[in-house]
C-alpha cells in the first residue's frame, strides 16, 4: 500500500474570504477565495507544533486542478468538486453563491475534495497536485505548461466512439448503466428530500403561531392562563427547533451530492475505455483493409467490388512498376499498422486493468461512505424525534394544568 | 351550582322560564356525575331522501332514558337539519340568556360542488350529536318541553306541534318592538360584570378564530408533508435495486419512511377528529355568547325605557310601576341565568380545551415515539 500524501500532511481548507479583483476582460468581479493550510504530520507526533503553510485559492483554480487530473489520469475515478451553483434548494436556503451558508458548505466540500485526492494512492503522488497545495505563485502557468489541454479528448470524438464502438468490455457497459441509474435516483431523491424539508419546515413554523395566540389568550383567562402561557412557550421552542434539524440534514444531502457527482466521474472512465476501444477497432479495420488492398494488387484479383478495380478495368491497368511501388508503400504501412495495433492493444488492456482496479477501490469507498451516511441520517431522525418527544411532553403537562 | 332562591322566584313571575318543578330539584351538573345521567342520545345513520321538490338528509336520533316524564324508555326518530334549527330557535326563545349550544353551519364556506358529500355529512352528524348531548347535559335545557318533543315525536306529530305557538312574524315583531323601545339596549345601566363578560367575549372570539385558522393551517401543512413523504420512501427502494452491498440499508430506510408516513396520517386524523371540531365549535360558541349578551342587554333595555317612561308619565304610575316590577324581575332572572350558565360554559370550555390540546400533545408524542422506534 503506497504511502498516501494524507498520511504525511494535514490539509484543511480553513477559511473563506470575499475578494474583488479584475478578471481577464478587466472588469471588476467579486469572488470567494479559500485558505488552504498544510502542516506536516510527523513532527506532531513528537509533540512539536509544526509550522503551518498556507495559501489562497479560488474555485476556478480547483476546477483547473481537477481538469488536469481528469486528463492525466483517465483510468482513475477522479473525486468531484462541490457544486458550482446551489442546486436542490428548498425555499429557506438561498440559491445565491455569495450566501454565507452556501460558502461555508462549499468550503467543507473543497476540503473534502483535497482530502480525497490526497488519500488516493495514485493521485496523491502527482506534482501538480502537491504544488497546488504548496506553491501559490506561478502554479497556473505550471499546469498550462504540461499541455494537458492538448491531450484532452474532444467531446465530439468521445460521443462518436460511444455510438460506434462494437465490442466494449461488458463490465464497462454495465458500469455505465449503473452510473446513469445512480445519478438519476440520487437526483430524484435530493429533489424530493428538498420538498419534504420544505413541508416539515412549514409544519414546525406554524406551531410557532400557537405561541403568540396562547400568550394573548392567557391574558383574559384566570385559571387557564398559566397553563396556556407556558404551553405557548413550548410551542415556540418546537417551532425554533426545526432550523438546527434541517441544517444537519443539509450535510447529509451534501454527502449524497458528492456521489451524484461521482457518477459523472465513473462515466468519464467508461467513455475513455470506449474511446480507446473504438480507436483500436478502427485501427484493426484499417489494417485489414490495407492488407486486403495489398493482396489484390499482388494477385491481381479483385475479390470485392471496388471503384479502383472498376476504373482500372475501364481505363486500363497500371504499369507493373506503379503496382510494385504501391505494394511497397502498403507493406510499410501495414507493418507500421501492426506495431501500432499491438501497442494499442497493450494500452487498452493496461487501461482496463488499472481502471478496473480503481473502480473496485471506488466501489468499496462508495459502499462504506453511503452506509455511514444512511446511518447518520437515521441517527438524525431519531434525535429529531427525541426533541419532539421532549417538547410535547412538556406541552402536555402544561395543557393538563389548564 | 345550584340555581337557588332567585330562580324559584323567577318561576312564579317570569313567563319565559319553564315551570317544571323537577328542574328546581335536579340542578346538578350531569357532566360531573355521570352516574346520575339519565338521558342518552345518539345521532347516526344519515339517509338521503329525494322528493319532487328537494333532496335532503335525515339523521336517526335514538334516545334512551329512565326519566318518569318520558312515557317510554327508548325512542327512535328521524330528524332533518331544519328540525334542529327549529329546536334551537325554540330554546333561544324560551331561555334568551342561557348559552344554547351551537349547531353546525348551514353551508360550508368554500363552495362545494356536491352539497352533500360523505365528509360533510359525517362532520355535520358528529356536530348534531354533540349539540343534542350538550343540551341533555344542561341543568335547565334538558327539561325543556320542546326538547322532549324533538326527541320523542313522530314526524307528523312534530310538524303539527311546530305550527302551534307564536309564528315567526309575531316573534320578529316582539324583537323589533324591543329594539325600538331601547335605543342602545341596556348598555348604560349594564352591571360591571356583564361589561367584563363583553370584553372577554370580544377578545376570546378574536383568539379562537385565529386558533381555528392556525389549526387548519397545521393540518394542511401536515397533509402536504404526508404527500411528499409518500414519494420519498419508494425512491430508496428503487435505488436498492441497483446496489448490492447497501441494498439492505436502503430498503431499511425506505420502510422507516413508510412507517413515518403512517404515523403522520394518524396524527392528522387525530387533529381532524379532535382538535379541529372542538375549536370550530367554540368559534360558533363565541358568536352565540355575543348574541346572549346582546339579548340580556335588550331585556335590560326594556326595563330601562320603562323606568324612563315612569319618570316622565306620572299618570299611569301604578300600571307602569307594576310593569317595571315585572321587568326588574325579568332582568334579574336573565342576569342570574346568564351568570350561572357563563360559569358553567367556561368550565366546560376549559375542560374541552384542556383535553383537546392534551390530546394533540399525546398524539404528537405517540407520533414521535413510533417514528423513533422504527
Amino acid at each position: 500500500m503506497e504511502d498516501c500524501l494524507s498520511r504525511k500532511i494535514e490539509i484543511t481548507v480553513s477559511e473563506a474570504e470575499k475578494r474583488t479583483g479584475r478578471n481577464a476582460m478587466n472588469m471588476q468581479e467579486t469572488y470567494t477565495a479559500y485558505l488552504i493550510e498544510t502542516r506536516a504530520v510527523e513532527s506532531q507526533n513528537e509533540g512539536q507544533c509544526s509550522p503551518v503553510d498556507s495559501l489562497w485559492r479560488r474555485y476556478s483554480e480547483f476546477e483547473l486542478l481537477r481538469n488536469y487530473l481528469l486528463v492525466t489520469f483517465p483510468h482513475i475515478v477522479v473525486p468531484p468538486l462541490p457544486e458550482k451553483r446551489a442546486d436542490f434548494v428548498w425555499h429557506k436556503l438561498s440559491a445565491d453563491n455569495m450566501d454565507p451558508d452556501f460558502v461555508e458548505r462549499r468550503r467543507i466540500g473543497l476540503e473534502n475534495f483535497l482530502l480525497r485526492v490526497a488519500s488516493h494512492p495514485v493521485l496523491c503522488q502527482d506534482n501538480i497536485f502537491y504544488s497546488f497545495l504548496t506553491q501559490e505563485g506561478g502554479w497556473k502557468e505550471m499546469v498550462n505548461e504540461t499541455g494537458f489541454q492538448l491531450k484532452a479528448d474532444s467531446r465530439l470524438k468521445a460521443l462518436n466512439a460511444t455510438f460506434r464502438v462494437k465490442n466494449p468490455d461488458k463490465r464497462f457497459t454495465e458500469l455505465k448503466h449503473y452510473s446513469d441509474e445512480l445519478q438519476s435516483v440520487i437526483s430524484h431523491l435530493l429533489r424530493v428530500r428538498a420538498r419534504v424539508a420544505d413541508r416539515l419546515y412549514g409544519v414546525y413554523k406554524v406551531h410557532g403561531n400557537y405561541g403568540r395566540v396562547f400568550s394573548e389568550w392567557s391574558a383574559i383567562e384566570k385559571e387557564m392562563g398559566d397553563g396556556l402561557q407556558s404551553a405557548g412557550h413550548h410551542m415556540d421552542v418546537y417551532a425554533a427547533s426545526i432550523d438546527d434539524i434541517l441544517e444537519e440534514e443539509e450535510h447529509y444531502a451534501d454527502q449524497l451530492k458528492e456521489y451524484l457527482f461521482y457518477a459523472e466521474a465513473l462515466r468519464a472512465v467508461c467513455r475513455k475505455h470506449e474511446l480507446m476501444q473504438y480507436d483500436l477497432e478502427m485501427a484493426a479495420q484499417d489494417l485489414t483493409s490495407k492488407k486486403q488492398q495489398c493482396e489484390e494488387l499482388a494477385t491481381g484479383t479483385v475479390r470485392t467490388f471496388s471503384l479502383k478495380g472498376m476504373t482500372s478495368k475501364l481505363f486500363g491497368q497500371e504499369t507493373p512498376e506503379q503496382r510494385e511501388a504501391k505494394i511497397k508503400v502498403l507493406e510499410e504501412q501495414i507493418q507500421e499498422g501492426e506495431e501500432q495495433l499491438k501497442s494499442k492493444n497493450l494500452e487498452g488492456r493496461d487501461f482496463v486493468q488499472s481502471a478496473w482496479a480503481d473502480i473496485e477501490r471506488f466501489k468499496e469507498q462508495k459502499n462504506h461512505d453511503l452506509k455511514e451516511a444512511l446511518i447518520s441520517y437515521a441517527v438524525m431522525q431519531i434525535s429529531m424525534c427525541k426533541k419532539g418527544i421532549q417538547v410535547w411532553t412538556n406541552a402536555k403537562e402544561c395543557f393538563s394544568k389548564m | 351550582y345550584l340555581q337557588d332562591a332567585s330562580l324559584a322566584e323567577a318561576n312564579s313571575f317570569s313567563p319565559s322560564m319553564p315551570t317544571s318543578p323537577s328542574s328546581m330539584i335536579n340542578q346538578y351538573k350531569f357532566e360531573d356525575e355521570p352516574e346520575l345521567k339519565d338521558l342518552f342520545i345518539t345521532v347516526d345513520d344519515p339517509e338521503s331522501h329525494i322528493t319532487a321538490i328537494e333532496t335532503f338528509i335525515t339523521y336517526r336520533v335514538v334516545t334512551k332514558t329512565s326519566r318518569s316524564e318520558f312515557d317510554s324508555s327508548e325512542y327512535e326518530v328521524r330528524r332533518r337539519y331544519q328540525d334542529f334549527l327549529w329546536l334551537k330557535s325554540k330554546l333561544e326563545e324560551a331561555h334568551p340568556t342561557l348559552i344554547i349550544p351551537p349547531l353546525p353551519e348551514k353551508f360550508i364556506m368554500k363552495g362545494m360542488v356536491e352539497r352533500f358529500n360523505d365528509e360533510f355529512i359525517e362532520t355535520r352528524r358528529k356536530a348534531l350529536h354533540k349539540f343534542l348531548n350538550r343540551i341533555a347535559d344542561h341543568p335547565t335545557l334538558t327539561f325543556n318541553e320542546d326538547f322532549k318533543i324533538f326527541l320523542t315525536a313522530q314526524a307528523w306529530e312534530l310538524s303539527s306541534h311546530k305550527k302551534q305557538g307564536p309564528g315567526l312574524l309575531s316573534r320578529m315583531g316582539q324583537t323589533v318592538r324591543a329594539v325600538a323601545s331601547s335605543v342602545r339596549g341596556g348598555v348604560k345601566n349594564r352591571p360591571e360584570m356583564f361589561t367584563e363578560m363583553n370584553d372577554y367575549v370580544e377578545t376570546f372570539s378574536q383568539k379562537i378564530n385565529v386558533l381555528d385558522k392556525i389549526a387548519h393551517r397545521i393540518y394542511k401543512e401536515e397533509r402536504e408533508y404526508f404527500n411528499e413523504m409518500k414519494e420519498y420512501g419508494p425512491i430508496h427502494t428503487l435505488w436498492s435495486a441497483s446496489e448490492e452491498d447497501i441494498a439492505d440499508s436502503l430498503k431499511g430506510v425506505a420502510s422507516c419512511i413508510d412507517k413515518c408516513c403512517k404515523a403522520t396520517e394518524k396524527r392528522m386524523t387525530g387533529l381532524s377528529e379532535n382538535l379541529l371540531p372542538i375549536i370550530h365549535e367554540y368559534v360558533l360558541y363565541s358568536e352565540i355568547l355575543m348574541g346572549v349578551l346582546k339579548r340580556r342587554d335588550l331585556i335590560q333595555g326594556e326595563l330601562d325605557s320603562k323606568v324612563d317612561a315612569l319618570a316622565s308619565r306620572r299618570a299611569e304610575k301604578d300600571a307602569i310601576t307594576e310593569e317595571i316590577g315585572k321587568l326588574e324581575d325579568k332582568v334579574e332572572c336573565a342576569n342570574n341565568a346568564l351568570k350561572a350558565d357563563w360559569e358553567r360554559w367556561k368550565q366546560n370550555m376549559q375542560y374541552d380545551m384542556r383535553s383537546a390540546f392534551t390530546n394533540v400533545a399525546e398524539n404528537n408524542l405517540h407520533y414521535y415515539e413510533e417514528v423513533k422506534c422504527t
